[in-house]
């Protein structure tokens, strides 16, 4: 038993799979064939109006001859007809696009909720459970005034909770301190950002 | 043998000044006693959080800068000792290349999505597509076969909201009925941007260019870069555009991409992030204009501080890489990076020379307006009650932009598509309002290509509507321009500026077919030739309005250029853009970022500006007359007692160690922060400090009788080498010494003897002083 070939056959498994996903990928993203496209712009022309042409062919078809379909004109003013026009090849994701309003509208609902969460529901929840208000006012001094406590703040900082939980509910506490020092320069004090 | 390893140990605990002092020591001295003494230095640990800064407080340049060499030093002295130091060094080279084209990558995929989404959701105020609703208006008829050369847009899978809820797409109800909905639209994205910056992330509001341009000059403002920010402002900036205010979203992506630098040098935390910043700022304008080379030099003019040449490659960099990723994802679908990428070749010609400079001028002109009504609008919301209701500001500018933006139909669509028209030549495959020229000739002779003929009635009144839109921006972006949103500047200067551009373009060309027997036009212009390009003056009237208002030069005729692809238009830009830059100068030195950091009183340092007053270091020096005296350190003197009521009782960011209080020789400087943090730590760790112990800073402990507590050693935290200027040095050199050191404070001494002390606020009040204006303003230090 070779080791060697173990990861040679491991080596090309990978490839083989990779390759595969990489195909259906490409095939989910560009299952439209309606995302390629050729578009014939052709001006007024005697007294033919102008007019637009599209049609999804491929790159070597993308001319006026293919594309403009019925020609209004006859044989030989096919060619003079042809120069005025202008064909172009474009391409297109319709997948990328619509990943990507998904994702957006997701993300954005989330955050819509949880704002909803946080400036509606979660006061309620508090004062049911604590009874009178004991919604703790921190103390958002930004250090000057009480140098030593900054100094304690530093300093534990460097210890670790052991507790899982804990450290979520420590994260979450620091970054809503965090939030509202920021709210307080930003919006009541006018000190960064006016 | 001991001494050898407490040598190295020595080496490695202490930072590169602080322990030049024992490193003489040790190799001039080195008996047994001596050595006693060092073993105890190295099992004192180095303090965490020493070395650290408060948020709005400026960085010690030359304190990082040897921080990091000596990080270099130690990396390469251990890059020979094994094959993993070795590859440890390796990483530490090429970190600097991984973060920044991870940097790229990220701004490119941002800027992707935020182009794609800002898209669909603009149009989403006009309608939806039934058949695939994540589609906008273009996208949705892309296929379709409706189209008619006529009308470009209509096909029958868009629905406008009208038709969706009255049935009818036609007539005054379905009219009524788009504006209400427009209206609505408008106003609930604006809503909810304002309401997510309020509730997640408020420093992601404004532009984020003068901040930026600050922190790189070495100011901290913790979370300002942070992952909240970002996210939040990726998400907000999509909202605001569609909303229909009038900003664009350039100044925004550079704070996007100055995020996701910060967030990837946190990966790679001994890297320095002036760098990053520097490259990310590249790349963002880089994905925001589609020009690379632009965007370099973007960051080299407006935002970096500090800008070497390793920085000039790896920035160019970042911006290609970022570029690359953006075209891949192709978000327009005809691949390119911005909506307005239009090439022509038309010649132009010298006289033509005359409306560019005027375009130049109204550059100035409206840029210098611009600049002092927005900072006087800023400042009065700032400083008034009604700063105090941001969300109610929001709504109400947006309804107000929404109500009057709906019936002109220039100001209705999409700003970036306006520019991209206005930029547009008229040639025969164009059929807007705007290029309905009469033709001359009737029916039996083919249109001709060349559009020197008499305007149309189609074109005055587009004419109408641009100068209505012109006003209209104008007003709107003063009001804009600093609201709580994501907001950036560079879409409605260009639009500003296009509008004006065209209008003139499209009178001179009038002039031209009216006039043609002028001796001007018969020297150039043929009759029946082509020859006023009115796309170009609009492409001139962005750029000189541009220059205007943020007062760039190469950066700004390099983007233009490389969105355009003419270089044959580099003297009429130049032209343009410089004139604008001496008439917007004329009236203020300072553009919009500039007069933005200065209002909120940031302490930058500008390095453009030149100090040309014959002031002397004492005259700028603290302590003056009347106030008390230094605040100083005896270096053995005091108790732990004494120490802490000084800070208490003082608001200084360091204090100068000296002596003693009959010599005041300078022994050297300490940082408020570094002794709390000091005094803290050896209150946890070390037995016996009480608060009569002596504080000593030298290298051994002063005498001290029996039964006295154990003394705290402070030396660690010293800086041994501050600068110092005797009072009789000039404003000028002090003033450079500051720029090109990047120095925080500076000591000031007479015959030897400490006498005061320069801090860069001083400096920037004494400037403020100079120039006429508030020293009061400079808020930080």
């Amino acid at each position: 038993w070779d080791p060697g070939q173990t990861v040679h056959l491991l080596f090309m498994y990978v490839c083989v799979m990779l390759h595969r996903t990489h195909n259906q990928m490409k095939t989910y993203l560009l299952q439209n064939s309606e995302d390629i496209r050729c578009k014939c712009i052709c001006p007024p022309y005697r007294d033919i109006e102008g007019q637009i042409y599209k049609q999804n062919v491929s790159l070597k078809d993308c001319n006026c001859l293919h594309v403009v379909e019925p020609m209004p004109v006859d044989g030989k003013d096919v060619e003079a007809y042809c120069l005025r026009c202008e064909c172009k090849y474009e391409e297109r994701s319709s997948g990328t696009i619509k990943v990507t309003i998904i994702m957006y509208l997701s993300i954005l609902g989330l955050l819509l909720l949880y704002m909803v969460y946080l400036t509606l529901l979660e006061p309620m929840l508090k004062r049911r459970l604590f009874g009178h208000s004991q919604l703790i006012q921190s103390d958002d001094d930004v250090g000057d005034q009480q140098p030593f406590a900054n100094a304690h703040n530093v300093l534990s900082r460097s210890h670790s909770r052991p507790n899982m939980l804990n450290k979520v509910e420590h994260a979450q506490q620091r970054w809503r301190r965090q939030v509202q020092e920021q709210r307080k320069s930003v919006f009541d004090r006018h000190v960064v950002l006016s | 043998m001991a001494a050898f390893l407490v040598f190295e140990c020595c080496n490695q605990f202490l930072s590169c000044r602080f322990s030049s002092g024992s490193n003489y020591a040790m190799s001039n001295g080195g008996g047994v006693a001596s050595s006693t003494t060092h073993l105890l230095d190295f099992l004192e640990e180095p303090i965490p959080g020493v070395g650290t800064y408060d948020d709005f407080h400026t960085i010690d340049w030359v304190r990082e800068k040897c921080k990091d060499r000596e990080r270099h030093r130690k990396i390469n002295s251990k890059k020979k000792e094994s094959a993993w130091e070795f590859t440890k060094s390796l990483y530490d080279a090429w970190s600097g290349w991984l973060v920044v084209t991870l940097t790229g990558l990220a701004s490119g995929a941002l800027a992707g999505l935020i182009d794609i989404a800002a898209d669909w959701m603009n149009d989403l105020k006009e309608g939806v597509c039934l058949s695939a609703m994540w589609f906008n208006h273009e996208q949705c008829c892309w296929t379709s076969n409706e189209t008619t050369f006529a009308e470009r847009d209509k096909c029958p899978q868009w629905k406008s909201w009208a038709e969706l809820i009255l049935g009818q797409a036609e007539g005054p109800g379905s009219y009524i009925m788009n504006y209400f909905m427009y209206i609505y639209w408008a106003l609930s994205f604006a809503f909810l941007a304002v309401c997510l910056v309020k509730v997640f992330a408020p420093y992601a509001c404004g532009s984020g260019i003068p901040e930026i341009k600050t922190i790189l000059s070495g100011f901290i403002i913790r979370g300002y870069l942070g992952k909240w920010t970002l996210m939040i402002k990726t998400i907000t900036l999509v909202l605001a555009v569609a909303s229909g205010l009038s900003l664009g979203k350039e100044g925004p992506l550079v704070h996007v991409a100055c995020c996701c630098g910060n967030i990837f040098s946190y990966l790679f935390p001994k890297y320095s992030k002036n760098e990053v910043l520097s490259a990310a700022s590249a790349a963002g304008v880089s994905v925001a204009f589609g020009a690379p080379i632009g965007g370099v030099l973007f960051s080299l003019e407006e935002v970096s501080y500090y800008f070497p040449l390793k920085t000039l490659w790896r920035s160019f960099f970042a911006a290609l890489v970022a570029a690359f990723v953006l075209r891949s994802i192709n978000p327009f679908g005809n691949s390119r990076l911005v909506l307005f990428y239009v090439e022509y070749h038309t010649p132009w010609y010298l006289f033509e020379l005359i409306p560019f400079i005027l375009l130049g001028v109204f550059g100035g002109l409206w840029g210098a307006f611009f600049i002092r009504a927005n900072i006087a609008w800023c400042r009065r919301r700032k400083s008034t009650r009604f700063g105090k209701y941001p969300v109610l500001e929001v709504i109400l500018v947006a309804a107000i932009t929404a109500v009057v933006a709906f019936p002109n139909p220039y100001t209705r669509q999409n700003t970036s598509e306006l520019i991209k028209e206005l930029f547009t030549d008229c040639g025969p495959l164009e059929s807007s309002q705007l290029c309905q020229y009469r033709s001359q000739m009737n029916g039996s002779k083919a249109f001709t290509d060349n559009p020197n003929r008499p305007a149309g009635p189609g074109v005055y009144s587009a004419m109408w509507q641009l100068c209505l839109a012109l006003i209209f921006k104008i007003i709107m972006t003063i009001f804009t321009f600093g609201l709580k949103v994501p907001s950036g500047l560079f879409i409605p200067s260009m639009a500003i500026g296009a509008i004006a551009g065209r209008i003139v373009g499209i009178a001179v060309e009038q002039l031209a077919y009216y006039h043609h027997d002028w001796f001007l036009f018969k020297e150039w212009c043929e009759v029946g030739a082509d020859c006023i390009t009115p796309g170009l003056y609009a492409m001139v009237g962005a750029a000189a309005c541009l220059g205007g208002v943020t007062r760039m030069t190469v950066s700004l005729v390099v983007i233009v250029f490389e969105l355009t692809g003419g270089l044959e238009y580099i003297v009429p830009l130049m032209a343009a853009v410089m004139t604008s830059k001496w008439v917007g100068d004329a009236f203020g030195r300072e553009g919009i970022y500039e007069a933005h950091i200065r209002l909120n009183g940031y302490p930058f340092l500008d390095a453009k500006e030149e100090f040309t007053h014959t002031t002397l270091a004492r005259e700028v020096m603290r302590p003056r007359r009347s106030d008390p005296p230094l605040a100083v350190l005896t270096q053995d003197d005091l108790t732990v007692e004494e120490l802490q009521s000084v800070i208490n009782e003082t608001s200084y960011n360091g204090f100068p160690v000296i002596v003693s209080k009959e010599s005041q020789r300078l022994v050297g400087f300490a940082l408020r922060r570094d002794i709390t943090i000091a005094i803290e730590n050896a209150r946890r760790k070390q037995e016996g400090i009480m608060l009569n112990s002596r504080v000593y800073f030298t290298q051994h402990a002063p005498t001290l009788p029996a039964d006295s507590p154990r003394p705290l050693k402070l030396r660690s935290i010293l800086d041994m080498s501050p600068f110092t200027v005797t009072d009789h040095t000039p404003m000028e050199i002090v003033v450079d010494i500051f720029r090109k050191l990047g120095l925080r404070q500076c000591l000031v001494t007479h015959n030897g003897r400490l006498l005061g002390i320069i801090t860069k606020k001083d400096i920037l009040r004494h400037m403020a002083q100079m120039a006429n204006q508030d020293p009061e303003s400079i808020m930080f230090n």
